[in-house]
């Protein structure tokens, strides 16, 4: 039994080592060397560029935001001296998010099915993306509104919205853009990733490729 | 909604269709016959026993020393796994230059991985460097899930043995399905899914300038290799905090798609193994479809529930019933591309086998939806279960079922042959007990005392109790979800351990848990299978009941809901059954 024990003892020692350098070093190194040859765009996180300049992951949502302008014509900060933003209605506007679309600290919004908590947010979701968007399209009710326009994601970086909620913001963003409904109609259809392989998960609206269109075709001022 | 059930159905027509293939492979690399990979590997396998000093042509354990051999390479590794957790300092791959975080957190962290459990305090990008992630916590997904196996492996052998004690070599089965299971499908899944947009590298977090003036920062790391070994082995530990819902860890519908495929292969095929080892394929057969039914059963109950919009949203007037261009249902904490159906369906497979992976917030699912998780870690992960712990858990039934069966037509038990006596039953009846036993005692001290409150999120209420359930049950059956809200780790300033500290009771108490409702079951299945081992065989006979029919099938689904039923089921109505039949908000 003692021997039988030291002999473990030392097979063991030998293989957790052994084990270490093969499959948590030698594996994952060898992994990401071919992929940073095979596969670079997709192995450093899908990076889309505009106007030269990366502004951020094909994969991953953001926010599209712009400072709020106080009373004296200056950025509003709060208490910690950032400056506060809203939804800039200039470009179509992602989901909510518990994160604040951040891409380095995630973590789930964990709303439960039965919190009062949770339906003053979706209270709050709802009234301000009807009260957003309804100046531009007057038939819109609150019984139009899509489930994923109120609802927090679980990544906190959905870069998708659903179809519906594209087509209604499409109203405002034609308005505010001055271009045509049916222009703004087709860059969303563009910019739609269906199903992969035509029956693999839910069609989305890729914000972030759309709003990149939308610069393209429309530029700010 | 046709859409969702095709979606299932896709699934459940690939993963058949892959049963008898992967089935009759892992059933040549257990048997150490040749196999296709055996003229790239063989000499590697080679090499390996040598390094190892372990000869593979020796007479073999008996369950002692296969045991003994087991408990100390899982003690080895966990004592290199805390060093390493707790050096992050001074590690390479650190280019967030991240710090150790709490020693209690360790302590969890640690039993986590060693455990197959994957259970997570810490949120993988904010507090892990490269190497602690690469060359710790990957290499537990790679190495507990072959412990796991091998633990099968022995049982089937002491099943099927007419003479002599041997179990096998524990270091020759660890190395083979080690060489020639998982470390080869690792690495063309984790391929596949870097091609899919599942990041890989070494890089610095990546600070981006975004479309509208912002700044957005978006963590690096090498995801594909441990994602791909953290679905095939059951693990389901995140390399981000938000697990398989953060887009780089699953991209699309595909990748999520496949990852659903890793989670379940193993576990499905062994089955197929299991009745290719003891020469009937229906054996193999009747446990797949006890397993099936109950494991479809809550695909649908998911999927259904999850169509539906919650209290909350309700109260809200959030109008949650789906039209053209809208998925519908409660989609709080699911993400658009995977839609309801897809993030039901992954719900439903990891808290069937032991993954535990996420592709959603499962405390937001809806009240009914939320129990279907909770019943089937009330099962003990026999629904397929863990890689090899599911199904020698379901082993432990089959022999409950043939014992009670047999008392219930007056026969003797046997199970292929082999008597049922006193001293198998008392072995199983403490396999199948202990992890129950240990979930109602960990999570009734947390509930009961002050300790448990501070890990509560939610509050005093049905979904608080259900965090705190939940945790101990997926922690002591290896799973490894959550409802995320319940902690046992705070981290003020995020991404980084500076200030972080963590609630020492959660952290301790889950540790120790998840370590002794691994190995102690563990255990009692080895000795089982060391008293099976050498026992005759006796013929078939008129009088013998069969275990490969309907019959039997049902008999033991019925034993696995009756277990699971009586223990937790008073539990769970306090839960998320409460959550389900009220309208009322807490």
């Amino acid at each position: 039994m003692a021997h039988g024990l030291r002999k473990d003892l030392l097979t063991g020692v030998i293989a957790i080592v052994v084990m270490t350098i093969v499959l948590g070093l030698a594996y994952p190194l060898a992994i990401t060397g071919i992929s940073q040859v095979a596969f670079k765009g997709s192995a450093n996180g899908s990076k889309v560029s505009f106007d030269g300049k990366v502004v951020g992951s094909h994969l991953i949502g953001q926010e599209f935001t712009e400072p709020v302008i106080g009373k004296n014509g200056k950025p509003v900060k709060n208490e910690e001296g950032e400056v506060e933003t809203q939804p800039d209605p200039n470009y179509f506007q992602p989901r909510p998010s518990a994160t604040g679309y951040s891409g380095n600290v995630t973590f789930f919004g964990n709303a439960g099915p039965n919190s009062a908590e949770a339906r003053e947010e979706y209270r709050e979701e709802l009234k301000s993306y009807v009260d957003e968007n309804k100046p531009y399209d007057h038939t819109l009710t609150r019984e139009q509104v899509p489930v994923d326009a109120v609802t927090q994601s679980a990544s906190g970086v959905d870069p998708d919205i659903s179809e519906a909620n594209a087509q209604i913001q499409a109203h405002r963003i034609a308005a505010v853009r001055g271009i045509p409904l049916a222009k703004v109609e087709e860059l969303i259809s563009q910019n739609t990733d269906n199903r992969s392989l035509g029956v693999l998960g839910e069609p989305g609206v890729n914000v972030l490729e759309l709003n990149i269109s939308l610069e393209e075709e429309a530029p700010l001022k | 909604m046709f859409e969702g059930y095709a979606q299932i159905a896709i699934f459940v027509v690939i993963l058949v269709a892959l049963i008898k293939p992967v089935g009759i492979y892992l059933a040549r690399v257990f048997n150490n016959e040749r196999t296709f990979l055996t003229p790239v590997l063989g000499g590697i396998e080679r090499g390996t026993y040598r390094v190892l000093r372990v000869n593979p042509e020796g007479e073999g354990q008996d369950w002692k020393a296969y045991a003994r051999s087991l408990i100390v390479f899982s003690l080895l590794f966990w004592i290199l796994l805390y060093l390493i957790l707790r050096t992050q300092g001074i590690q390479p791959f650190n280019p967030e230059g991240f710090h150790s975080g709490p020693w209690d957190l360790s302590f969890n962290t640690t039993s986590s991985f060693i455990t197959n459990t994957n259970w997570q305090y810490y949120g993988g990008e904010t507090t892990l460097t490269y190497f602690a992630q690469m060359a710790g916590l990957a290499v537990q997904n790679f190495v507990s899930a072959a412990v796991g196996i091998a633990v099968l492996v022995a049982l089937i052998r002491g099943i099927i043995s007419r003479s002599g004690k041997s179990l096998g070599n524990f270091w020759q089965d660890i190395v083979r399905i080690l060489l020639y299971v998982l470390l080869p499908m690792s690495i063309v899944g984790a391929l596949f899914l870097v091609s899919q947009g599942v990041i890989q590298n070494l890089s610095h977090a990546t600070v981006i300038h975004t479309l509208s003036g912002g700044t957005q920062v978006l963590a690096q790391g090498p995801v594909a290799s441990q994602e791909v070994i953290k679905e095939l082995g059951n693990n389901g530990g995140g390399f981000f905090n938000v697990n398989s819902s953060f887009p780089f860890e699953n991209s699309s519908g595909l990748t999520n798609m496949f990852e659903m495929l890793l989670m379940l292969i193993i576990p499905a095929s062994l089955t197929y193994t299991y009745g290719r080892m003891v020469g009937s394929q229906r054996q193999g057969w009747a446990i797949f479809s006890a397993m099936f039914i109950l494991f479809i059963v809550g695909v649908i109950v998911v999927y259904m529930a999850e169509q539906h919009g919650t209290p909350a949203q309700h109260a809200a007037g959030v109008h949650t019933t789906a039209f053209h261009g809208s998925t519908g249902g409660n989609l709080e904490g699911k993400e658009q591309r995977f839609g309801i159906a897809d993030t039901s369906l992954w719900t439903a497979i990891t808290t069937v086998t032991s993954t535990g992976a996420v592709n959603g917030a499962f405390e937001s699912l809806t009240g009914i939806g939320g129990a279907v998780p909770f019943a089937n870690l009330s099962m003990s992960e026999v629904v397929f279960g863990g890689v090899g712990a599911g199904l020698y858990s379901m082993l432990l039934y089959v022999i409950l079922a043939v014992f009670i069966g047999g008392l219930m037509v007056g026969r003797t038990p046997e199970y292929l042959g082999k008597k049922i006596q006193a001293r198998e039953i008392k072995l199983v009846s403490l396999g199948v007990l202990f992890t129950p036993l240990a979930v109602l005692l960990s999570s009734g001290l947390a509930s009961a005392t002050e300790l448990g409150k501070r890990s509560l999120y939610a509050g005093i209420n049905p979904t608080g109790f259900s965090e705190n359930l939940y945790a101990y049950l997926s922690q002591a059956n290896n799973n490894g979800s959550a409802w995320a809200g319940y902690t046992g780790f705070l981290q003020p300033h995020a991404p980084g351990n500076v200030g972080a500290f963590g609630i020492t009771f959660a952290n301790l108490l889950g540790g120790l848990v998840m370590v002794t409702a691994r190995f102690a079951p563990m255990l009692f299945v080895l000795a089982v299978a060391g008293a099976l081992a050498g026992k005759k065989v006796s013929p078939a006979g008129l009088g013998t009941m069969r275990t490969d029919n309907p019959t039997f099938v049902f008999l033991l689904i019925g034993i696995v809901i009756l277990v699971g039923a009586l223990t937790f089921f008073p539990a769970i109505l306090l839960g998320p059954i409460a959550n389900g039949l009220t309208g009322r908000l807490f």
